[in-house]
């Protein structure tokens, strides 16, 4: 809790530079916090590591909440999970790959990079800084893979394990394939612009007969890389188009692509004279160039993830009273298994224990742990806090109340919404219209004289290939994509952006989207506090990591707190403390034994004790965030608005005051319903985009059309989505939508610019008068017109809805 | 004049070479992480970190 400015007086722990409250701890003439980080600086002092907290100062990170249990690694010894963690393995090498959340300077990259000074068995290590990743090469003779992790978990870089995780590297081997074809584009061009550059000022003829045919050969070289490996993506994209009788920007590409290719081919070889192949090289150049820029990605967010990636890889089960830790792909209906503090519930079972204090906060968003008693049923994908708990298996992990969305349809195709890109329905309209012009030239001219006509309906289809059209939009999406990235909200891809441009309706998840914890709403009913009160409340709060006592810390604002003695925190209960001989107790009714009962509408209740008399109960509900109702109020204009909330509806009068009229509330809902509720809207013909935020709504998000997650750390677990959303901006979100609309303006306006650039170009043609120069000089003009017009109105748009400032950086 | 043929020829094979060196490049995955380099050749060398008092601190990486 850092509630007031760190003064320099407050010794701060040598390994995290957190403020060592209770008992400092000495050695080595240095003051730590807690044992565990006292711990990681002995294990790196003793294998002469302490460069460590030299090159940052304070680069661990605080070893309190640290679990010790000793066993949970086990489960690495088994086979399967080894075969699939490990990148590679042999006699003596093995390699693997680690997520470590942790790394965060340039200690930890030091200290990952000189492993192998505490084990011989380490062969090598490399981190990844950016996507936090460290790469390790060891003996599996010498050191195991457990005790490898083990290690890293000693020295406070406790690596995130997880096998849905695993080989989901294959998106960069795609845009690998594009870079080399850009590079081999570009080579080729660069060259062809060179060796082209004699015949237009005609310096050929200087130079003589022999060098202009070979200069135009060597041209013809160098285009075949171009058209038969460099422009291959667009081929079968666009073969692919045809097939389903659609017509998307690459055909009318292929089809420039063509003209010029084999026109070029005819001049060269046939009349000897200088072909396009220059502008052809220049226009696959720039149309990849194009691709490139769309592909911005957040290598460091993942999009996919499922349940998989959430749930542990491993629980401990008990076999005739022996624990064993065993994979979860292992784990079989009737099953006993054991949940620790902390530890995640990975299938839907029976509590066997007499009490369970489960957080569900990842799945629903509401982060008040829920109590639950003997024999009632526990959904994978709860928290046990406080003691451990037995319970018995009651479904496989995959078939639970919770991850049986992930059986759903929605889950198993692609996202195919009904919303095309603007791009593809003009180039229909675009390609019979240059065809119908090029069959008109040609038959116009082949009255009078043939070859003529060949060229006049060949330099149309060459002049008209849509390039500059082609890339206003990838450019203009790529810009956007960055302009969102920087205003915190992280698209999957490109084509989310002109699906924002075009949903109408809007469907809110309540709990965690739209209210938050930190807006809680807090009311004491009882007898007034008084200010003594209020200040032993204080001191026993701040020493809780409990949400409500943090809700209740933050009501009680800067209060003065007052020293307690025998502070406890009985996990799934409450907190007590004793002062002046008395005890106080706060907490659940049964633990702070208040005599009558109250009746729970919503949220949570606390109750107090002073000694034995009950004082009165802390009614805590979770608030809606103050922007929700202007989010509202800005959106119910233009789009039709839903919330869907998994809680009883007692809200409802009180949001409907807030959100305004026009929401349209749905109370009670299961993950199911919320999904269901999404495809129908679908189906009803309307684009949805969903906000949500929990696992409970990964199958809404599925569904709907834009799927956006809102969470408060982004590049922690958030659901399969198309774009991730930083909760700090949420009240954002009309200008985000506003802005995707001006996109889609803006890409017709660059649309309209092109259009002008292929009349002129067209008109020229259809008179037989296009020349490679012309050609040579009207591409690339047209070409970065567009971009440099995209990229401006872009960036002015997003300045003037304060999306972007000046000088940012 | 006949020297641009053999002047097209070389300049031919160094571009080629250049860009068969870029693939060679990226193959080898020095595209991969763009970062952490920066960082590393900051650190000092095993060797020479013979324990000093005041051993060199490298510049802020941000």
């Amino acid at each position: 809790m850092i509630s007031s400015p760190i003064q320099d007086s407050i010794t701060k722990c040598y390994h995290c530079g957190e403020a060592c409250i209770d008992n400092t701890i000495c050695f080595d003439e240095k003051k730590f916090c807690c044992q565990g980080c006292k711990l990681v600086y002995e294990v790196l002092s003793e294998n002469d590591l302490c460069s460590y907290y030299q090159l940052e100062s304070f680069p661990g990170e605080s070893q309190k909440a640290k679990k010790s249990r000793s066993n949970r690694f086990d489960f690495l010894d088994d086979q399967d999970v080894q075969n699939q963690l490990l990148d590679f393995n042999s006699a003596d090498e093995s390699h693997v790959t680690f997520l470590i959340p942790m790394i965060h300077c340039a200690s930890c990259i030091w200290l990952l990079e000189n492993l192998v000074q505490i084990n011989s068995g380490i062969i090598s290590s490399r981190v990844d800084f950016l996507k936090k990743k460290v790469q390790v090469k060891f003996d599996s003779n010498k050191i195991s893979l457990k005790e490898l992790v083990t290690l890293l978990s000693t020295i406070g870089y406790e690596p995130k394990i997880n096998l849905a995780d695993q080989g989901r590297n294959s998106k960069n081997t795609l845009d690998k394939k594009l870079i080399t074809q850009l590079a081999v584009a570009g080579f080729c061009f660069g060259n062809m612009m060179l060796f082209s550059l004699p015949e237009y000022f005609s310096e050929a003829q200087l130079l003589g007969k022999g060098f202009k045919g070979l200069f135009n050969y060597l041209n013809v070289i160098l285009a075949l890389p171009v058209v038969f490996y460099a422009a291959g993506s667009y081929y079968s994209s666009a073969w692919n188009s045809l097939k389903q009788r659609r017509i998307n920007m690459d055909v009318p590409i292929v089809l420039g692509i063509i003209a010029l290719f084999f026109y070029s081919l005819w001049e060269i070889f046939i009349n000897q004279n200088a072909g396009f192949m220059d502008s052809l090289g220049g226009l696959i150049f720039f149309l990849l160039l194009g691709k490139v820029y769309q592909q911005k990605t957040f290598s460091t967010l993942e999009f996919e993830r499922d349940y998989k990636s959430y749930f542990p890889i491993a629980v401990t089960k008990l076999v005739q009273d022996q624990e064993k830790v065993v994979p979860i792909s292992k784990l079989e209906i009737g099953d006993l298994i054991l949940i620790r503090n902390e530890e995640l519930i990975p299938a839907d079972s029976i509590l066997l224990s007499p009490r369970a204090n489960i957080d569900y906060s990842f799945v629903t968003g509401e982060e008040v742990p829920v109590s639950k008693s003997k024999g009632e049923t526990i959904y994978a994908g709860g928290r046990q806090l406080g003691d451990p708990i037995l319970l018995s298996v009651q479904k496989m992990p995959s078939q639970g109340y919770l991850t049986d969305l992930w059986n759903n349809d929605a889950f198993d195709k692609e996202k195919s919404g009904n919303l095309e890109p603007l791009a593809n329905k003009i180039s229909g309209v675009f390609t019979w219209a240059v065809l119908s012009i090029a069959f008109s030239a040609f038959i116009y001219w082949s009255l009078q004289d043939f070859s003529l006509a060949v060229k006049a309906f060949s330099s149309v289809l060459i002049v008209a290939c849509p390039c500059a059209l082609a890339m206003s939009t990838p450019f203009t999406l790529g810009n956007t994509l960055r302009i969102f990235g920087k205003g915190k909200l992280y698209l999957k891809n490109a084509s989310v952006i002109e699906k924002m441009a075009q949903v109408d309706t809007l469907v809110f998840d309540k709990t965690g989207t739209l209210t938050s914890p930190a807006n809680a709403k807090i009311e004491f009913i009882g007898e007034p506090l008084t200010q003594e009160t209020k200040r032993i409340l204080k001191a026993m709060v701040s020493k809780s990591t409990h949400p409500l006592s943090n809700r209740i810390n933050h009501w009680l604002g800067g209060i003065e707190s007052i020293s307690i003695e025998d502070f406890k925190e009985i996990k799934g209960f409450g907190i007590k403390g004793i002062y002046q001989g008395e005890q106080i107790r706060l907490g659940s009714s049964e633990f702070t034994g208040f005599p009558y009962q109250v009746e729970l509408i919503d949220g949570n209740l606390v109750f107090l004790t002073i000694g034995e008399i009950p004082v009165g109960y802390f009614h805590i509900q979770s608030g809606l965030r103050p922007c929700a109702p202007s989010i509202m109020q800005q959106l119910e204009g233009d789009y039709n608005l839903h919330l869907l909330s998994g809680d009883q509806n007692h809200e409802q009068i009180s949001l409907r005051e807030k959100l305004g009229e026009k929401v349209e509330f749905n109370f009670d809902q299961s993950p199911n319903d919320k999904l269901a509720y999404l495809s129908k809207l679908k189906n009803q013909g309307y684009h949805t985009l969903m906000v949500g935020d929990g696992l409970n709504d990964a199958g809404a998000l599925q569904a709907s059309e834009v799927g956006i997650a809102v969470t408060e750390e982004v590049s922690h677990f958030s659901p399969a989505s198309d774009a991730i959303l930083d909760a700090s901006v949420l009240e954002k979100i009309p200008d985000f939508l506003a802005f995707a609309k001006a996109n889609r303006t803006i890409i017709k306006m660059s649309f309209l610019l092109s259009f002008a650039y292929n009349v002129v170009g067209v008109g020229l043609a259809v008179q037989g008068l296009l020349s490679p120069i012309i050609c040579a000089v009207l591409m690339p003009l047209s070409s970065i017109s567009v971009v440099v017009f995209t990229t401006v109105t872009t960036n002015l748009v997003a300045l003037k809805k304060g999306l972007i400032k000046l000088k940012q950086d | 004049m006949e020297v641009i043929f053999l002047l097209i020829g070389v300049s031919l094979l160094l571009a080629g070479g250049f860009l068969f060196l870029f693939f060679k490049a990226m193959k080898g995955g020095q595209f991969d992480d763009d970062y952490t380099p920066s960082v590393r050749i900051l650190f000092d060398s095993q060797k020479n970190k013979v324990k000093k008092d005041q051993p060199t601190k490298p510049k802020s990486y941000e």
